[in-house]
């Protein structure tokens, strides 16, 4: 009977705690997993509009971004305060767009090449000139999956 | 006294592994955005240097919609307000009074646009929006018509089916070069 007694009395109640990381771990993967590191930080402002026929780009790694928009605040003393073009991380002109293409194609296996889309995130108080240019520009670079980046509307 | 050193060095204290973790976890948590990748998906026409004469085709066939940089919808020559675009562009392309002033047929229905350099986007955008979700109604309604065992149009159906009904109503949108007019 000592026996049992004492045996009860040296057991800790305390919980292991020692999966508690793997618990923390296993979050931390399925964050990492779902969220999409972005490799440019935004030097424009934008805001895109809403739409309700929109579609779901599929696979990321055949969309490319230009971002057209506002320069931020702190770029403005640079680069004034009509919209400009962004390309990977920095500003760029219409000029710039076949290049920044023909880099992101390489990227990109020969077979699945047809199905790249560039994304178009465009601030919706820009006015039409530059989209157009750019519409151009991609014509031209035969670059014609295009998708104009918008947010769903309830209605 | 040994023995008890022997014990202690055993188990390393894994309490802190659980803060480490959240550290990581609440960095990640703070720098990612979930971008919503989603849009309206558009193909562009094939860059050609010539221009294309409108004049071959039949007015009656044509869906003109003009925005200016005031952001001011002109339809068929009259203006016209964003919200009746949609049941207007409908009427058109299936004609179901079989009016002499809209389509032949809604294989030889063009909705043309075109804008002003000095058109907001956001406007430009919801004017194609409409454009794009008259045509998703009509498929949807044809759809409903000859395959009862779906409800509506979406990019899930399988792909014969989605060719049948684009094939009888096909999306045609012309974009012309637009006017520059107003203040960019």
């Amino acid at each position: 009977m000592a026996k049992f007694e004492k045996k009860r009395g040296k057991s800790s109640p305390a919980i292991s705690t020692a999966s508690l990381p793997d618990i923390i771990f296993m979050l931390l993967f399925f964050f990492m997993m779902v969220t999409v590191l972005r490799d440019a930080s935004l030097m424009v402002d934008v805001k895109t509009p809403n739409a309700t026929e929109l579609t779901k780009l599929q696979e990321k790694s055949l969309v490319n971004y230009l971002y057209i928009g506002k320069p931020m605040e702190k770029y403005q003393s640079t680069y004034g305060t009509s919209p400009r073009l962004q390309l990977g991380d920095k500003f760029s002109t219409v000029a710039d767009i076949p290049l920044f293409l023909e880099k992101h194609k390489i990227k990109v296996p020969e077979g699945k090449r047809p199905r790249i889309t560039s994304s178009l995130r465009v601030d919706g108080k820009v006015t039409m000139g530059i989209v157009q240019d750019i519409k151009t520009q991609l014509r031209k670079s035969n670059q014609l999956k295009v998708n104009y980046s918008a947010k769903p509307r309830v209605d | 006294m040994s023995k008890s050193r022997d014990r202690l060095s055993n188990e390393i204290n894994a309490g802190s592994m659980a803060d480490i973790a959240f550290l990581l976890l609440i960095f990640f948590l703070v720098t990612t955005q979930i971008v919503e990748d989603k849009g309206i998906t558009v193909k562009l026409p094939p860059w050609s240097e010539d221009e294309v004469d409108p004049t071959k085709l039949k007015t009656r066939n044509v869906f003109s919609v003009l925005v200016n940089a005031q952001n001011q919808l002109l339809v068929r020559g009259e203006p016209a307000n964003i919200n009746d675009l949609r049941e207007r562009a409908k009427e058109f392309i299936v004609n179901p009074q079989r009016r002499e002033d809209l389509a032949e047929k809604p294989t030889k229905a063009i909705i043309s646009l075109k804008n002003d350099r000095g058109t907001n986007y956001k406007t430009y955008l919801e004017v194609y929006n409409e454009l794009k979700a008259a045509y998703t109604e009509l498929w949807t309604e044809e759809i409903q018509r000859k395959y009862p065992q779906y409800t509506e149009y979406s990019d899930d159906l399988p792909r014969e089916i989605r060719r049948e009904i684009k094939g009888r109503i096909p999306f045609v949108l012309s974009e012309a070069e637009p006017t520059n007019f107003g203040e960019e």
